[in-house]
């Protein structure tokens, strides 16, 4: 029901994602820009910089996906980690 | 007479109901109960209605003010939106569960003491376990029996926490304390377990993803908001929450990047706005517990929402993973639009909700000076977008095409979600809606030109750090630790040890009880003679076989006899 004669989504075309991606860029530079005008109150100083909820949005999300990633080598195991103890522990108690 | 009828009994009967009628009546029971209760709500004046004497205490069941109001009143809201969603598809006693819960959560919002309060915390963590338990698979049996003994231990103690401070002060009212000595500590440390605070959080994350589809919309209400609001009635202030606040928001980000279940990464996602709220409650200004209750407000309908439009996703393939979905937005645009929505509210974007309610504690945050706190919270919501708002829609409805075609949600939980996208949207337009409940007044702008352009490039920015850095969140088809590794693999571990080395010292023992047990048994059945072998035989032992009448009565003669002796012997010499 998937075959390939069936026309792509419009959204899932790689023109319309090209396309999404300049929006977006330009949208990007609008908001930086638009601080020009529109005056950004900092209530601790920086924050009233130009472009610092830019940067400082990005450099956060960069961070915490850093971290994330990084924690993750520690923190994460497969799947079924905890069921597999599960069966020792019963099979000890049997 | 009606004023000393509790909300809470209202769904509660509805709840009983629902197990007792069938067809287009329950259907009725489950869409009018709520409605009962919502006008029972709304009649609560404030102040203490009724007292009842209870030992030297006064329980008060019913004490209204504007913050009970206005949770009970989401409480109220989430049960019957939650219902419309939930009673073509859920069991009925997953249903009736619910509505016992909510009930439990409504209780709490007009608890006027802290007896009071406790019991209906009681009535929440029974009910939501059973709709823990109406996940299907084996797994959520386990993960119920785990919920329940974290929240009856947090339920332990908050009771000797209240216990003590009834002791100590006589009095059991509910009004703001300070956690100075170990009965207050234990209070805050209870209410805080339903809170999912540290070190405990992962109860949540635990539990909530194996309920059933319909079954996890009503958990990510309840339970975590009614302590949110347990925190602001009983401890506005206490500085020891911003901590707490900020550890939970930022635990909630790492471990939602960190997942691939589609409704876990949601219940990570209710520890960190949770963290927002005992935060706010933490900075304890007049304008930081408004905030913390706009966004508890705020927080369950566009949550409920996202688990919803999850809800949808898990009932139509059957699948909770991101890594088998994707690309659904073809064959389920509505549950997609919905979705969206509620990422787009949860991750405080202007015109909705979520940034007409968090910037009012950010803004608590920045009149108090505190840089620290304010600095934090605009990461978080930067991370929230990160983790909830691009994560979710795009793994789920977008990514790559899965080649899965399901069809898009039925119309009760279509309408459910339509309803619950409109009132983000509302608040978000018009947030002087909710402001007007709020327990202080409110002299507050939340669209400011300069506000509204420093959030759209902080969401807008993170937007573009989540697909820049996408080859960084490959999904893994993995699960991470917490510290529910202590119980779910260390202390199993433990106990085995202990089992195993308790048998080896205890073999010989064991052998020698067995082997007098066999002797005893020997002896036994010479008595009576019965033969395992032919139970039915006429017995032939001493004691077994019948006797006649005489020597019957001899034997009991002899033994009155010897008792009697006894009993004289027994009273000479005492």
């Amino acid at each position: 029901m998937t075959g390939k004669d069936e026309q792509e989504h419009w959204l899932a075309r790689p023109a319309t994602i090209k396309r999404l991606w300049w929006g977006f860029a330009v949208l990007l530079v609008i908001t930086v820009l638009a601080q020009l005008i529109v005056h950004v109150k900092g209530y601790f100083v920086v924050d009233g910089w130009f472009g610092f909820g830019a940067s400082y949005g990005f450099l956060a999300c960069l961070a915490m996906v850093l971290f994330a990633k990084g924690i993750g080598f520690f923190l994460k195991r497969k799947e079924r980690y905890y069921e597999r103890d599960d069966d020792t522990g019963g099979d000890a108690n049997a | 007479m009606l004023e000393y009828l509790p909300p809470a009994f209202v769904l509660l009967i509805g709840a009983a109901l629902i197990g007792c009628v069938r067809g287009a009546l329950r259907t009725l029971v489950v869409l009018t109960a709520p409605i009962l209760t919502l006008l029972l709500v709304w009649q609560v004046p404030d102040g203490v209605v009724f007292e009842v004497a209870f030992l030297d205490f006064a329980i008060e069941p019913i004490e209204g003010s504007p913050v009970r109001r206005l949770f009970a009143l989401i409480f109220t809201l989430m049960a019957l939106i939650g219902g419309l969603y939930a009673y073509r598809q859920a069991a009925w006693h997953e249903l009736a569960a619910a509505y016992a819960y909510a009930a439990g959560a409504i209780g709490v919002s007009f608890a006027g003491d802290l007896v009071t309060l406790f019991i209906y915390w009681e009535v929440m963590a029974i009910f939501s376990t059973f709709i823990v338990w109406n996940g299907a698979s084996r797994d959520a049996q386990a993960a119920g029996i785990r919920y329940a003994i974290m929240h009856l231990l947090g339920g332990v103690i908050l009771m000797i926490g209240i216990e003590g401070l009834a002791v100590q002060t006589g009095s059991i009212d509910l009004r703001p304390i300070r956690a100075v000595d170990l009965s207050t500590w234990l209070i805050l440390i209870g209410v805080l377990v339903n809170a999912a605070a540290p070190p405990v959080s992962a109860w949540l994350a635990d539990a909530y993803p194996r309920s059933s589809p319909t079954g996890s919309v009503f958990l990510s209400a309840f339970t975590t908001k009614a302590a949110v609001l347990a925190l602001i009635l009983l401890f506005p202030g206490e500085s020891v929450l911003i901590g707490v606040g900020l550890f939970m928001i930022i635990y909630g980000i790492i471990y939602a990047l960190l997942e691939n279940d589609i409704r876990r990464i949601l219940a990570y996602s209710i520890v960190n706005q949770v963290g927002f709220m005992v935060c706010a409650v933490g900075i304890g200004t007049e304008m930081a517990l408004n905030g913390a209750a706009a966004h508890a407000f705020a927080h369950i309908i566009y949550k409920a929402l996202l688990f919803m439009s999850a809800g949808v996703v898990v009932y139509r393939t059957g699948m909770n993973r991101c890594s088998d979905v994707g690309g659904l937005f073809r064959t389920m645009p509505l549950t997609a639009i919905c979705g969206i929505v509620g990422a787009l509210a949860i991750s405080g974007f202007p015109l909705t909700s979520g940034f007409t309610t968090k910037t009012l504690i950010s803004q608590a945050a920045a009149q108090e000076s505190m840089a620290f706190v304010y600095f934090m919270l605009a990461a978080a919501s930067a991370g929230v977008f990160l983790h909830a708002g691009i994560k979710f829609p795009w793994f789920v409805f977008f990514q790559r095409d899965s080649g899965l075609r399901p069809k898009d949600a039925p119309w009760n939980m279509a309408l459910a979600m339509l309803i619950f996208a409109g009132l983000c949207i509302l608040l978000g337009v018009a947030p002087e809606l909710l402001y007007g409940l709020l327990p202080y007044p409110v002299e507050y702008q939340a669209y400011t030109s300069g506000k509204v352009l420093f959030y759209l490039q902080l969401l807008l920015f993170s937007g573009l750090a989540f697909f820049l850095l996408l080859p960084l969140m490959k999904r893994t088809l993995t699960i991470s630790l917490d510290t529910d590794w202590l119980w779910r693999a260390l202390l199993p571990r433990i106990a085995g040890h202990i089992i195993r080395a308790s048998l080896k010292i205890g073999q010989p023992f064991l052998a020698t009880i067995l082997k007098s047990l066999a002797r005893l048994r020997g002896v036994a059945a010479a008595l009576l003679s019965v033969s395992s072998a032919a139970p039915d035989a006429k017995p032939s032992g001493l004691l077994a076989r019948s006797w006649s009448i005489g020597s019957t009565a001899l034997a009991v003669l002899v033994l009155l006899t010897l008792y009697v002796l006894a009993y004289l012997f027994w009273n000479v010499h005492t």
